[in-house]
């Protein structure tokens, strides 16, 4: 909502001292935000002045239309000006900037050479000046409005300032010049004129100024009309009024319309200028039945929905339901009953909407207008009287004409509910001691009416519907004395629990990978079917079901991700293109998959109460499951080459490492199985399991997911279910033996294809309690052990609690660890 | 001094003589203090120190004299025998340390190289300022609350006093899922609300995460970003604990200079509202307010919802974004660093922010 100061003055006693920055302080304190202010005072600097046209000669052999101007400044000697406005003759009055001034954007005006002549200064336009919009032509003045030489900073709309608020959903009244004039008034302390203060009719007449019939009280609870006749359809709008419309942001169109959104602004009562002429019958206001059509102001022809609203002719039929809809109810009017060029008699209607009616049909028909957007936040029901008593006086004032003697005023408006508020509420909530006194004369300041000692019976004014609750009454209280009163004190919370174990563990985690080398990156969650096939997923896989968005940003990735490898891929490539060649990145994340309930309609829950248990429980069903996870890829080298050797490329190695390195973290162990899972190169794919339970993969990326990707070549990831990961319980103390260690050495031969992990289970559990460590030093295959054999190296550390190890007790170990590894892996001692 | 012996005596000319043993230690010293090295010292040991060195055959000569002179001589021997041993431990000692030195020397490196054979990552600094201010709130006693991202939409909306048709529900532009009655969730308040209606109070709690609005991604926005919220519930909760929390607050993140101002205005979840501006002493271009997030104290509306009664308990809660607070606390221009994953921007932040 954009309004100026001078429009504010005229219903609040605003000292002529306020500074804009004042003003700004004083919108704020009370709630008011203010996007931008502009002190118009300050907007142009230097000689700007009235200049009166003497002559305007066409310069010649130029194909534009440039006039070189003699321009009266009161001077004496008139000033020479090129300018190339067509839109003001010799004796218009104009707006005149001299050399030394300088204009918005600091655009400084001199005296130059253009067009064959001097230019000694500028002819402005509203838009150079900073005043409007308006860049058609230049602004010429009021004939006789002042003499050539006078300042024209008053002249052009330069003595005012200019602010654009942003106003908050429950604060409907500001989004009119009354109310927020009302509130400077509270905030500075001064007094408040009402401009619907008028005197107006109390009710309607028993003959309405027009026959209109409400068939639902429910969507329209007042409606008001009266007719104005004879006007002169070409009266333009008065100065003022265009000029206002302009600071607000809005075209005048004629008399008539302007008028309405005039008093829309001023007031915040939306209204709409019928042609008398163009109705042919009773109006009926009424719902609007599935299949009828109406055509819009914007030209826009819309299906109506039985919800919407809207205003009838009864006469024009359409077979569908009474009358024909001229105009959609609270929103915008129909084409065929607007006021035209050459309208003379006008029916202005005043109304109030039922503001959730107003809000679905224009979410329905995604249609938002200045009324719409005033009605949704609620509208001064007692407006409808004064406005249009405002609108016939502006009209025959500015446009001639006479005032239809009746009124018509259906008014089956609720009667307003009292709130009982305890006196000492506001105090209590602010720790602020407000005296009750005090209380009430801030709520009688805004409009209520208070009874009562303690409690107070509050009722608040018709243009506060947003004060329902003894917490809005609060609220105001609060505002209105100060928040900046409101004390400083920290409350003590009881002692608490710190992290949760599943928290701390999901920060021990991301530090762990980052000290690891790993950068975090945090992905936007979204994917589609394209980022699954990239990275071969097979069309029945169980992360191909996914959780849909209806209103996706990108149709491309219209789901939420079942696993975090797409994004992070993408990540990864993202920074090989920005010239990173080396690159290992983490994310720690949530996916998501469908629930077992999903696409089941939840219950509807209660907000006056809290829902059962059940009710929560049906309802959280639906919530799809969404895991933490933690996923890792790598390309390059992890180690690079240095003065201290050659570096050391990224293997699958890191990528199960990086699974060990987070399991660590959460102490457990995981084991490690040969697998065949999407993205992975099926003879590089690491299974990950906790105990029985799989956790997640790891592993080198198969080739054709990097050829696809525009990855590097072995590109490696791994991607865990953190929850999955059991939480651990406490670590039992291991006892350390200070007796000498027996290490021994041992290579065993096995299939090639034997994996070294089941080789060194068998070792560690023949070995028995004895054995200390075992630690897989050397892997070799060659000629003579023999094709498709390998050695395992390891070294083995006995250890008894209690005694030194004799070599025989080592040795006994040492064998029983060979039975069992030759039992279970076929193993042999090497060199036997 | 009768007993003291003259170098001119009977004993000139033999190997028995002082000046020939004078001579000896003068020579050995000097071969001593020749010697560049261990090695060369060493060699100069059989000539000096050896059985055929002068001073080892007076010694054997001492055999042939008459007992009175014996001791005499014997004594003289002794002493020049002990110079000899002496001179030579002490140069053995200075090439020693000598060697010591060089070595050292030798073994000297060029500290400046680069040390570092693994990189170390980082981590994002989203989430180190998110873990800075929940440890700042769990010092407290407060507790880290969480919830999901694909959320019923009453717990984002119905509990929190959005019902259908307020106009706040299009002002926080929703992405809907396509299944009915969940959306993703527009802020982290519905994982307070989830608290609420499952625990009794006291309840002191921040609720970090994951927040979605349909905003198109641009230097100050993205539609995916970051909160942390508060929410305290308890007895007699006023406006002024969450003033003196958020003072806390940004003293904490800010500096002991920083401040908070909070100015009237709506949240339907929050009755009386408050937007909270901290005065930021560091701020680009000069101490200013700063715009930092929302407040107040919990609607009634809300708690009955959650079944907590108003009429015992009050609340207050507040929110902020982080990518915001990211931005301004450390110069930030641009939110797509935060959302792009470039490695440059995170390991400019480390392991802490």
């Amino acid at each position: 909502m954009r309004v100026s100061l001078s429009w504010l003055r005229e219903h609040v006693e605003v000292s002529a001292e306020l500074t804009a920055a004042d003003l700004e302080a004083a919108l704020v304190r009370v709630g008011l935000e203010v996007e931008e202010i502009v002190d118009l005072r300050t907007a142009v600097t230097g000689p700007l002045v009235v200049g009166q046209v003497r002559s305007a000669e066409p310069v010649p052999k130029v194909k534009k239309p440039i006039r070189y101007c003699r321009v009266d400044i009161g001077e004496g000697e008139p000033r020479g000006i090129i300018c190339g406005a067509p839109n003001f003759v010799e004796g218009d009055l104009v707006a005149v900037a001299l050399p030394g001034a300088v204009l918005p954007g600091d655009f400084a005006i001199t005296a130059r050479k253009t067009y064959g002549r001097m230019s000694e200064g500028m002819i402005c336009s509203g838009l150079e000046l900073g005043v409007s919009d308006d860049h058609d032509g230049i602004l010429v003045l009021p004939a006789g409005c002042a003499a050539p030489g006078t300042d024209a900073r008053a002249l052009v709309g330069l003595d005012d300032v200019v602010v654009e608020l942003a106003v908050t959903p429950d604060r409907g009244y500001c989004l009119s010049a009354r109310g927020i004039a009302r509130e400077l008034a509270h905030s500075l302390g001064v007094a408040f004129r009402d401009p619907a203060g008028v005197r107006t009719p109390a009710v309607g007449t028993p003959t309405p100024a027009y026959p209109v019939r409400v068939n639902d009280p429910a969507g329209c609870d007042r409606f008001a009309a009266r007719v104005v006749r004879g006007i002169d359809p070409t009266a333009p709008s008065p100065d003022w009024m265009r000029r206002r419309l302009a600071v607000a942001g809005v075209r005048s169109i004629s008399l008539a319309v302007d008028i309405t959104n005039y008093l829309l602004l001023d007031l915040g009562q939306p209204m709409h200028a019928f042609d008398l002429r163009s109705l042919r019958g009773d109006l009926v206001v009424r719902r609007a039945v599935a299949g009828e059509q109406l055509t819009t102001l914007d030209g826009c022809e819309r299906v109506l929905d039985p919800e919407d609203m809207v205003i009838c002719d009864a006469e024009l039929a359409n077979g569908l339901a009474e009358g024909t809809p001229v105009s959609l109810a609270a929103v915008m009017g129909g084409q065929t009953s607007e006021v035209v060029a050459d309208t003379v008699d006008v029916l202005f209607e005043a109304a109030h909407w039922d503001p959730v009616m107003v809000a679905r049909t224009c979410r329905r028909h995604k249609l938002s207008s200045e009324a719409s957007k005033r009605w949704e936040r609620g509208v001064d029901r007692d407006l409808c009287l004064p406005s249009l008593e405002l609108a016939v006086r502006l009209l025959t004032e500015h446009g001639g004409g006479t005032v239809d003697e009746p009124v018509l005023d259906l008014d089956t408006g609720p009667v307003p509910t009292p709130i009982t508020l305890a006196v000492d509420l506001p105090a209590r909530t602010a720790d602020v001691p407000y005296r009750p006194e005090r209380v009430v004369e801030v709520l009688t300041s805004i409009g209520c009416t208070v009874a009562g000692d303690d409690p107070l019976v509050v009722t608040p004014p018709t243009w506060r519907p947003d004060l329902t609750d003894p917490a809005d009454l609060v609220e105001e209280v609060i505002r209105l004395d100060g928040y900046d009163r409101v004390p400083s004190v920290l409350p003590i919370a009881p002692p608490g629990g710190g992290l949760t174990p599943a928290q701390r563990r999901r920060r021990s985690a991301s530090r762990s990978l980052a000290e690891a080398g790993y950068v975090e990156v945090l992905c936007y969650p979204f994917v589609g079917h394209a980022s699954l096939d990239a990275l071969g997923i097979s069309p029945d896989d169980p992360r191909r079901q996914l959780v849909r968005l209806r209103n996706p940003i990108a149709e491309s990735e219209p789901a939420m991700r079942p696993t975090l490898l797409p994004s992070l891929l993408a990540a990864l490539r993202r920074n090989i293109g920005r010239g990173q060649r080396d690159v290992a990145l983490f994310e720690i994340g949530r996916v998501f998959h469908p629930g077992p309930a999903a696409g089941r309609v939840p219950p509807v829950l209660p907000v006056d109460r809290r829902p059962t248990d059940a009710a929560l429980a049906e309802a959280n069903a639906v919530v799809p499951a969404q895991p933490w996870h933690v996923a890792v890829v790598v390309a390059g080298e992890t180690e690079p080459a240095g003065w201290f050797g050659s570096g050391r490329r990224a293997d699958w190695a890191d990528a199960v490492e990086a699974a060990r390195i987070v399991a660590a973290e959460a102490s457990v162990e995981l084991t490690v199985q040969a697998a065949t899972y999407e993205p992975w190169h099926p003879g590089r794919c690491a299974r990950l399991l906790v105990g029985e339970h799989l956790v997640g993969h790891a592993g080198e990326l198969h080739p054709a997911v990097c050829a696809t990707l525009d990855l590097p070549r072995r590109t490696c990831a791994m991607e865990l279910n953190l929850d999955a990961l059991p939480l651990s319980g406490t670590v039992t103390a291991p006892a350390i033996s200070t007796f000498p260690p027996a290490l021994i050495d041992l290579a065993l031969v096995v299939d090639r294809a034997t994996p070294t992990g089941t080789v060194e289970r068998a070792i560690a559990e023949g070995a028995g309690p004895l054995l200390e460590s075992v630690r897989l030093f050397d892997v070799y295959a060659g000629a003579q052990l023999g094709e498709g054999r390998k050695s395992l190296a390891y070294n083995l550390t006995f250890r008894a609690p209690d005694r030194t190890l004799t070599v025989e007790e080592a040795v006994a170990a040492r064998d029983a660890a060979v039975a069992t590894a030759a039992d279970r892996c076929g193993a042999a001692l090497r060199g036997t | 001094m009768s007993h003291i012996s003259n170098p001119n005596d009977a004993y000139q000319d033999t190997p028995l003589d002082q000046a020939a043993l004078d001579e000896a230690v003068r020579v050995a010293e000097k071969a001593f203090a020749a010697a560049a090295d261990l090695d060369a010292l060493v060699a100069t040991r059989p000539l000096h120190l050896g059985d055929r060195a002068p001073v080892s055959q007076a010694r054997r000569a001492i055999g042939t004299l008459l007992p009175a002179q014996k001791a005499d001589v014997g004594r003289r021997v002794n002493t020049a025998r002990q110079a000899l041993q002496s001179a030579y431990d002490v140069r053995h000692l200075e090439l020693i340390a000598e060697r010591e030195r060089r070595v050292l020397a030798e073994e000297a490196v060029d500290v400046t190289l680069p040390t570092t054979r693994r990189p170390r990552g980082a981590r994002h600094p989203l989430t180190t300022l998110m873990d800075r201010i929940d440890d700042l709130f769990i010092a407290m006693g407060y507790e880290i609350a969480e919830g999901p991202e694909i959320e019923l939409e009453w717990y984002n909306f119905d509990a929190l006093n959005i019902v259908p048709d307020h106009p706040a529900r299009t002002t926080m532009d929703t992405f809907f899922a396509e299944d009915p009655g969940l959306v993703l969730r527009t802020h982290t308040s519905p994982g307070q609300a989830r608290v609420m209606t499952t625990r009794k109070p006291p309840i002191y709690i921040v609720c970090p995460g994951r927040v979605y609005r349909t905003d198109e991604l641009d230097a100050t926005h993205t539609p995916v970003f970051h909160q942390v919220e508060g929410l305290v519930v308890d007895r007699g909760i006023t406006m002024a604990h969450l003033k003196g929390t958020l003072d806390h607050l940004a003293r904490a993140m800010f500096g002991p200079e920083a401040g908070t101002r909070l100015r009237p205005s709506y949240f339907p979840f929050t009755e009386p509202s408050a937007e909270m501006d901290i005065w930021f002493p560091q701020a680009k271009g000069g101490p200013r307010w700063i715009e930092w997030g929302g407040c107040g104290m919990v609607n009634p509306r809300v708690l009955r919802a959650c079944g907590i009664d108003p009429e015992v308990y009050s609340g207050f809660a507040f929110g902020m974004g982080i990518e915001r607070t990211l931005m301004f606390r450390h110069a930030a221009t641009d939110m797509r660093d935060m959302v792009e994953g470039d490695v440059r921007f995170t390991h400019a932040f480390g392991m802490e922010v």
